[in-house]
């Protein structure tokens, strides 16, 4: 029974395989842990998310059939229609894509760092946190001019991520009590989301009327007139933090193990849990900009894929891909089944009675 | 009633792996560890020991200060001669590893992941699972009976199986020194003995360095080579079990008359607490 031997033994015996669920991979100096049914599950919502995008890319005044939208996309097709596709609808469907990717993301990050499936950024206040200093930097800043547009595409992702954060950090502040405690942490959150919804109405109240219109539609969450400029500020973030979530989630890992487990694990908790929140901060708040407050997609879609896919947190990757394939999805479907006008926003709302569903289900324990 | 096991373990001299100085541990405004100058405590490589005491003394902060997960408010925590909190936290978690008192693992965590979590201060991000971790976890959990287990979610198992798991994850991480927080809670006396087995296993097998806190003397008399009994903060007494409990100590630490005789069965020391009721017949006795 002498272990260091085992422990040392000759890789090209092969590894011993502990279960199928988990395998080991390596990819030159990368090695890691694969599992074959969270894959499943990523693959399949990037087919739907293909497919659905190329539909809601033919949609619209002026149907373009699915097989046409595929030829311009790899670059042939009618140059009338290519102008459509690419110039018309393809900003809103790439914006939708990416705000749903960072939303699902966002959410999947929170809820393993909380240990909690109702942490997301739009329970937690971050996204009403993020539209309130969107609204003031177009409200307050309307008497400079403003463009048509009523959100700014690059001022405003950073005035949202400014109130995320900010958002994020009063909940941590008034919240945190020798540990975060899941209820105190919703109550919290759902206080400083309050507040912020009320200053964010008193903005509107004191705006001027075509300001007020504007922001209205935003507010409701709406992926309608996106052009390439607010693509950019979407992609940007997705690009930047599904590496960066990927690499903390090394850590979360161990933090999922509680506090006090994760620093006899060599991990500093509160660094590594800071980096995780700071991460989904700018994911929610940047997506927020973009698109307002879509709600539930970050609340929801974790949990949905954590269900479909096993094991004991969101999977990241598939969160991102199922957050853009429900967005994408809800904008088809407002579109299509409730006319142009409807934002995407409220199609989301579907998520609600799941919040309700977690809110009262028996509270299960953890185990010991 | 002295027995080969109750010798002090004098032999040759053994380096001290863990040591705390002047030691002082509380909470908000109240001292829990270390009144009057400090708590001072040696551990000695290759050896069992177990922190007793009353509830409220003080047991269980000096076992998480001295596993860093409390910063002391005054005095030091040693590892191999070098303060604890000036080493890089994943370096002390490859020498030293903690199994809490009520560990908590999110629901859906199989056994093979969460045993697989014990090597996580030998990994980085880039390089999160070799063969050797493969090998390493299936013989942790091996080394434990708990190999059928390893694709099952942890909340499936029970209690006793569970805690061999997180004993499995403890073992993974591969540490000398191991400190274990009443790793016996909320089990029933044949799991207590079987965990106690483990640990002994542990020391004697793979020469691990043991502190554990123990609330069940008679089972601490039998698994540590040394006791330290505790109150209110300070060390009531240090020593091979059969100097540590004494009827004497009974009394000054529990506040519990009782007998103490030879537990038949290891040599060890076995308290038999009187209580109230048989105190009178007792007294009549005498």
């Amino acid at each position: 029974m002498s272990g260091g031997d085992a422990a040392r033994r000759s890789p090209t015996l092969g590894p011993p395989v502990l279960t199928t669920a988990r395998r080991g991979f390596r990819i030159g100096p990368v090695t890691g842990v694969w599992r074959p049914r969270a894959a499943a599950v990523a693959a399949v919502a990037a087919v739907l998310l293909v497919v659905v995008c190329a539909v809601n890319l033919g949609r619209g005044d002026f149907p373009i059939p699915v097989t046409e939208v595929v030829r311009i996309l790899l670059g042939g097709g009618d140059s009338a229609d290519a102008y459509i596709v690419t110039e018309l609808r393809l900003p809103r469907t790439l914006t939708g894509v990416f705000v749903g990717a960072a939303l699902g993301l966002s959410g999947a990050l929170t809820q393993a760092v909380a240990r909690n499936p109702l942490a997301s950024p739009d329970i937690l206040g971050v996204t009403d946190g993020a539209s309130l200093f969107a609204v003031a930097s177009v409200v307050l800043a309307g008497g400079a001019g403003v463009s048509g547009l009523a959100v700014s595409p690059f001022g405003t992702p950073i005035a949202a991520l400014a109130g995320g954060l900010v958002a994020a950090a009063l909940v941590h502040a008034l919240a945190y009590r020798k540990g975060l405690d899941g209820f105190r942490l919703l109550l919290v959150g759902v206080g400083i989301s309050s507040a912020a919804v009320s200053l964010t109405t008193y903005l509107l109240v004191s705006a001027n009327v075509q300001q007020a219109g504007q922001v209205l539609t935003w507010l409701r969450g709406s992926l309608a007139s996106r052009s390439w400029e607010n693509v950019v500020p979407a992609a940007l973030v997705v690009a930047i933090g599904l590496p960066f979530a990927l690499v903390l989630a090394f850590r979360l890992a161990a933090l999922e193990l509680g506090d006090e487990s994760a620093r006899g694990l060599g991990l500093r908790v509160d660094r590594a849990r800071a980096g995780v929140v700071g991460v989904a901060v700018a994911l929610a708040a940047v997506a927020t900009a973009c698109a307002g407050p879509i709600r539930f997609v970050a609340l929801v879609v974790p949990q949905i894929l954590l269900r479909l896919s096993g094991g004991s947190r969101p999977p990241l990757v598939g969160s991102a891909l199922g957050g853009a394939l429900l967005v994408v999805t809800a904008d088809l479907v407002a579109r299509t089944v409730l006319g142009e006008a409807v934002p995407v926003g409220v199609v989301t709302v579907v998520g609600a009675p799941y919040l309700l569903y977690l809110l009262v289900r028996p509270t299960r324990r953890r185990t010991v | 009633m002295t027995t080969d096991l109750t010798a002090p373990a004098v032999g040759k001299a053994r380096r001290t792996r863990l040591r705390t100085e002047g030691l002082q541990v509380g909470y908000d405004d109240t001292l829990v560890v270390g009144a009057d100058g400090g708590l001072d405590l040696d551990v000695v490589e290759g050896t069992v020991t177990a922190v007793i005491g009353p509830n409220g003394c003080g047991k269980s902060t000096l076992l998480r200060a001295m596993a860093r997960l409390l910063a002391p408010r005054h005095g030091h925590v040693l590892l191999d001669g070098e303060r604890i909190d000036r080493l890089p936290s994943r370096q002390v978690a490859t020498v030293l590893g903690v199994l809490p008192q009520d560990p908590v693992a999110p629901e859906g965590l199989l056994v093979a992941d969460l045993v697989a979590r014990g090597r996580h201060p030998h990994q980085r991000w880039f390089r999160q699972w070799g063969p050797d971790d493969e090998a390493v976890v299936a013989e942790a959990l091996a080394w434990t009976g708990t190999s059928e287990f390893a694709d099952r979610p942890l909340e499936t198992l029970s209690g006793g199986q569970r805690q061999r798991v997180w004993i499995s994850m403890a073992l993974a991480q591969g540490t000398d020194v191991l400190l274990l927080d009443e790793p016996t809670t909320f089990l029933d006396l044949a799991h207590q003995v079987d965990v106690l087995d483990l640990v002994e296993r542990l020391h004697r097998e793979r020469g691990r360095t043991v502190v554990m806190v123990l609330h069940d003397l008679n089972l601490a008399a039998r698994y540590a080579d040394r006791l330290v009994a505790m109150r209110d903060g300070r060390i009531a007494g240090a020593g091979a079990p059969a100097d540590v409990l004494t009827e004497q100590t009974m009394r000054d630490v529990f506040g519990l008359e009782a007998k103490v005789v030879t537990d038949p069965v290891s040599g060890t020391p076995l308290v038999l607490p009187i209580g109230r009721r048989h105190r009178v017949r007792d007294d009549s006795n005498s």
